[in-house]
């Protein structure tokens, strides 16, 4: 990646509160401005981007991890595979070897440790990543298999299926936890989404402080907006945490939203709004990038 | 004793609001807050916190500088890109190997193939949880810290302390308020349980997200029924998700109207049950009785 390519992370700690509409309708944005633009749903557990991309998919690639098969002709039921095994993922009992899939976090260290080779790693499907365009949009999405719980090697399979397009912009997973890390990583804005109450607060806080200390730069929006609790932005200018747009509540978008249509495509103002975001963010990154940017 | 969990796929359809007026509804419960990685339950439950655990989710590696002489060979061993070799900035050594605490995933493998030992594996506090009291019934909830992993794991202490609660005061049901998603935490929150109650909206990313949940409640053979929580927004896909929840045989229990009164009930600090009484508290009073009735179900067939 050179310092022409931009990666904008659309992020939140709530649920709920508009990532997919805000990343969709910015990609679209953007491709419409004639941008070379990528779409990425990094939400593999729940990934709706393709309801408003509406991609035709070129490529499914199977994502597979290592996990430990036993060679019971070489094994001596020593036990250390069980030993090292931090997550209970292999566990020797008499002459046993039990292995559970869904425990492995593909570490390696049982087929390491084995002091007569008798492990060798197996590739586990954990999902898949699909590859196409829509919308003037490149696209790719990481989809979990039912059942599966390591998400974010899932979510670098993704990122590593990305192409060259100038700006990337990655949709996130709610929360805080492993996955969010995930997609965020090498970001080089993060646009925190989030709504005027309370449960938006709080959550904002939780997802603000850990991209404060991943030390990103990041903008905040505010999604329907126009209720009177004004918190989010008392926390946010005590913060310095500057709020880039706020999105009134709107039945009209809710509308299209609802029916998988890209808010830009007929409202105006909403486009608008999105252009002017992009600008603020290119100008912010740029400062960052010559390290001019004084917090 | 039965477990009632309520999810939703999707985040932002409702569950914690509607758990919170479930809960006043419901007699002799236990509140479990299942979604730790953003517990907003306790905004409007006001629990008095009456016991604190610290969670511990997993060990991390740390590296004894004075001990370490750089040979590398934990670098080549970490699978998580944990482990760089650079300046650590504190100005004592040119350059160090150090792990970045968000990226060890606490594997270990590391620390058994340094030749010196010089790293020791040591337990992460990466959480908190609580058991307190409420006017919505005992509630056990926690949070993990942010960038922390083993949600799951947590979710399934909350669950399981949730379970003695009630066996020592006698109560018949645990509500548990449970994560988005359909991964770790989310399956976490499941097994085992009796009941889910999925909360959805009449929306196509809603629509797509139900759809995964209910493959995933069904892999664990878990009765589930469905509330189309703001189901005026869009009465056609609303439609749309009746007819495909009677193929798949999880009944749809409620109807709830867009309120914004919901909102103004949380900036309230309470449920929306106790704050008003409206065409939407019928609703969820409608709800309540339908899902109160599917769980007695559940009981005689498993008889």
């Amino acid at each position: 990646m050179n310092d022409e390519h931009l990666i904008i992370t659309v992020a939140s700690g709530k649920g709920g509160t508009g990532k997919t509409t805000v990343a969709t309708n910015l990609a679209a944005t953007l491709a419409w401005m004639g941008q070379s633009v990528l779409y990425l749903d990094a939400d593999v557990e729940e990934p709706n981007g393709h309801i408003f991309i509406k991609p035709e998919i070129e490529q499914e690639k199977v994502i597979t991890r290592p996990v430990p098969e036993v060679d019971l002709e070489k094994c001596n039921f020593c036990g250390k595979c069980s030993e090292v095994c931090q997550f209970h993922a292999i566990v020797v009992i008499k002459d046993k070897v039990l292995v559970f899939p869904e425990l492995c976090h593909s570490c390696g260290g049982c087929y390491h440790i084995c002091p007569e080779k008798a492990i060798v790693e197996k590739p586990n499907q954990i999902g898949v990543v699909r590859v196409g365009a829509g919308n003037g949009v490149s696209f790719v999405e990481g989809r979990l298999g039912i059942g599966e719980i390591v998400v974010p090697p899932l979510i670098r399979a993704a990122k590593e299926s990305v192409s060259e397009s100038k700006t990337i912009i990655v949709d996130a997973p709610p929360g805080t936890s492993c996955p969010v890390i995930e997609a965020l990583d090498g970001s080089d804005y993060v646009l925190l989404v989030t709504e005027p109450t309370p449960f938006g607060l709080h959550d904002l806080k939780l997802v603000m402080s850990l991209v404060k200390e991943l030390g990103m730069p990041f903008g905040v929006i505010i999604n329907r907006a126009g209720n009177g609790y004004r918190e989010v932005n008392s926390f946010c200018r005590n913060e310095g945490a500057e709020v880039l747009l706020e999105i009134l509540d709107d039945r009209a978008i809710a509308s299209a939203c609802s029916e998988g249509r890209l808010v830009v495509e007929d409202n105006i103002d909403y486009r608008r709004n999105l252009e002017t975001l992009y600008k603020k963010i290119t100008e912010r990154v740029s400062l960052e990038r010559t390290g001019n940017f004084k917090r | 004793m039965k477990e009632l969990v309520i999810l939703s796929g999707k985040g932002g359809t409702g569950k914690t609001s509607l758990v919170g007026s479930i809960a006043a509804l419901a007699k002799d419960n236990v509140l479990v807050d299942g979604d730790v990685d953003a517990a907003n339950l306790y905004l409007i439950a006001r629990p008095d916190i009456k016991e604190k655990f610290s969670f511990i989710g997993s060990k991390e590696a740390v590296i004894n500088q004075s001990e370490c002489n750089n040979c590398g060979i934990c670098l080549d061993y970490c699978r998580f890109n944990a482990i760089s070799f650079k300046k650590s900035g504190d100005g004592s050594k040119a350059e160090q190997y150090l792990i970045d605490q968000i990226k060890c995933e606490g594997c270990g493998v590391c620390a058994s193939f340094c030749p010196l030992g010089a790293i020791e594996m040591k337990d992460r506090v990466s959480g908190e949880w609580y058991v307190s009291d409420s006017r919505l019934g005992p509630m056990v909830h926690g949070y993990l810290g942010v960038g922390q992993g083993n949600s799951g794991k947590l979710v399934t202490v909350l669950r399981e302390k949730a379970r003695q609660v009630a066996r020592e005061k006698g109560q018949d049901l645990i509500i548990v308020d449970g994560p988005p998603g359909i991964g770790c935490p989310a399956i976490a929150s499941l097994n085992g349980a009796d009941y889910v109650l999925i909360i959805t909206e009449p929306t196509l990313s809603a629509f797509h997200d139900l759809d995964r949940l209910l493959s995933l409640t069904n892999h664990f053979k878990i009765r589930a029924c469905i509330c189309i929580n703001k189901c005026d927004i869009n009465a056609k896909v609303a439609g749309q998700i009746e007819e495909y929840a009677s193929e798949k045989g999880a009944g749809v229990v409620g109807w709830i109207n867009y309120d914004p009164a919901v909102s103004r009930a949380q900036a309230d600090r309470t449920t929306l049950m106790e704050y008003i009484s409206n065409d939407t508290t019928d609703q969820i009073r409608d709800l309540w009785n339908k899902v109160k009735h599917e769980l007695s179900d559940n009981v005689s067939q498993k008889e």
